[in-house]
């Protein structure tokens, strides 16, 4: 396992060679069919989402979208989604239950948009949707934070049967930066606020708020990404066959169960 | 037997709206809507409101469930939860002391049951007096509890929100809150139930983006802040200044998120009705 403190692996999931969601879809998937779109104002770029195969059988991929060129980058605002981005989410999560296909989520955010617009069109309300929804999804729903999960813009794509993270990625209430921003007026005290939050895999692991690390390079995923695509695709279809053997309205007890046990103070609370 | 408790409850939470909303003397307050001065007792009087301007200063919860709910009806539901630090957060447990000393709450809800004119509901009140009504494992937990209960009840379910968002030092366990409170919600609904959520100021960040959003019917206090992100963020993202009245709940009723912008004095009497209507499931 990484030696890595809190800080250094948040500098590893924010590189700017670590693969992204394009990478994954090219690895792991085949006939990748694009679906745009939330079918009510707007395309969001900051989501990419389809139908595709995965070892033969049709799944839905949805994944946040941070570019690699400036010119994707600015493009896909920088992987930041607005509320267009999660109702499209929403809409192809709907279609894998309505054609009964597993749905897999990359994760790789620093939040939700935080603009004019995005709060004019809900951005509250799209990601409170996405939570309610994901929730009772009757097909088996597997999330994988490959590099940043920060916010409720994480979650919204995170109400999972199987949350997975990638060795040095991170998943945070918000960013290092914001977190000691609010905490302590001082967005310079984000190397500090890293070894408080609780935000490395190991970390919440324990927490029991995901359940599984795929390994990674120790210098990073983006030094040997096949290494890493190898370790994806193990842990996926891993997961996966022990979903699939679950009925649909079991899926959704067990991610209710799941979610409810999150937080639950340690004295029994009296009636 | 039942009567005498209700009687003893009735008292004490007349005792606690009162020392909630207590005003003492006959001194003059500044309203930070219009910056005139009104005396105390006007504005305590007319629950909390400026005579002048309308401004809805902040109540607390005890004294809002007093102003909801019939006299003696209320009955609160895990009063003794209590506040967590999940993360071992340095320094929390001594805030957390600190707000309970000057609130006199154990944390930032109060949930309960009770009638508004005679009609049995569960209501959840956020204060705003504790951490910013903040999300935390057991804020999250006593929501989540309270709407567990309206569930197997059968129940009615108002929410009032009221919160600067996540708890900052219970991090991610304040995040997972977001998804637990609305899962909850998505099985509450499929019965068939009736949630009522009403947004006050302020309402943002994680709560707005989690059960603040889902009601059936979703009211909204006049010149509430509604939002996701907070204003301040915005602005420094956008590097512009933000529109005049822009999340504010006149905003958000126009823009399509909220059914009605309620006064205060009303909010009793349009919940009434709300909860007569929606009384007999549509089937006569």
């Amino acid at each position: 396992m990484s030696k890595h403190t809190a800080a250094e692996r948040v500098a590893l999931a924010r590189h700017p060679q670590r693969p992204n969601i394009t990478d994954y879809i090219d690895a792991l998937f085949t006939d990748f069919f694009e679906q745009k779109g939330d079918r009510l104002c707007r395309e969001d770029p900051a989501i990419l989402g389809g139908v595709a195969l995965y070892h033969g059988r049709p799944v839905t991929v949805i994944g946040t979208r941070k570019g690699k060129t400036a010119e994707e980058s600015i493009r896909c605002n920088f992987g930041m989604p607005g509320p267009e981005g999660y109702r499209k989410a929403l809409r192809l999560m709907k279609q894998a239950e309505k054609f009964r296909r597993p749905v897999f989520t990359f994760i790789d955010t620093s939040g939700a948009y935080p603009g004019l617009e995005a709060e004019a069109r809900g951005q509250g309300e799209a990601i409170a949707r996405n939570l309610m929804e994901m929730s009772r999804l009757t097909v088996p729903v597997i999330a994988l934070i490959t590099g940043e999960g920060n916010s409720g813009g994480a979650l919204a794509l995170g109400v999972a049967d199987r949350v997975l993270m990638l060795e040095n990625a991170v998943y945070a209430i918000l960013s290092p930066e914001g977190f000691a921003s609010i905490l302590w007026r001082d967005a310079g005290r984000h190397e500090e606020a890293c070894g408080l939050m609780k935000l490395t895999a190991p970390e919440l692991l324990s927490l029991g708020v995901i359940d599984d690390i795929v390994p990674e390079p120790e210098e990073g995923a983006h030094v040997s990404p096949a290494g890493v695509f190898r370790e994806v695709d193990r842990a996926l279809s891993r997961h996966l066959a022990a979903l699939l053997k679950e009925s649909g309205s079991n899926l959704a007890a067990g991610r209710y169960q799941k979610f409810r046990k999150m937080g639950v103070p340690q004295a029994s609370p009296e009636k | 037997m039942n009567t005498i408790f209700a009687k003893r409850r009735a008292r004490l939470l007349a005792m606690k709206a009162i020392r909630d909303n207590y005003i003492p003397g006959d001194q003059l307050v500044a309203c930070p809507g219009c910056g005139r001065e009104s005396q105390r007792k006007d504005v305590s009087e007319g629950l909390s409101v400026c005579p002048l301007c309308g401004y809805h200063f902040p109540i607390g919860a005890y004294y809002r469930l007093s102003t909801i709910l019939d006299p003696g009806s209320f009955r609160e539901l895990n009063p003794k939860l209590p506040a967590g630090d999940p993360l071992s957060f340095p320094g929390y447990r001594e805030k957390q002391r600190a707000a309970q000393r000057k609130t006199g709450l154990n944390e930032a809800a109060v949930t309960a049951t009770g009638t508004i004119s005679g009609r049995r509901c569960v209501v959840g009140v956020l204060d705003s007096r504790f951490f910013m009504g903040s999300m935390s494992a057991a804020v999250g937990e006593k929501i989540t509890l309270a709407i567990e209960f309206a569930t197997k009840s059968k129940l009615p379910l108002i929410l009032f929100s009221a919160s600067g968002g996540a708890r900052m030092q219970e991090g991610i366990l304040s995040l997972m809150q977001m998804a637990k409170t609305s899962a909850a919600l998505a099985r509450f609904s499929e019965r068939g139930l009736l949630y009522i959520s009403v947004l006050t100021d302020p309402t943002t960040g994680g709560v707005t983006a989690s059960f603040a959003s889902l009601g059936d019917v979703i009211l909204a206090e006049p010149g509430a802040l509604i939002g996701f992100a907070g204003p301040r963020v915005i602005q420094q993202t956008i590097g512009e200044t933000l529109p005049e009245g822009f999340q504010r709940a006149e905003y958000q009723e126009e823009h399509g998120f909220v059914d009605a912008v309620v006064p205060r004095r009303e909010l009793r009497d349009v919940l009434s009705q709300l909860l007569r209507l929606h009384e007999k499931g549509g089937r006569g």
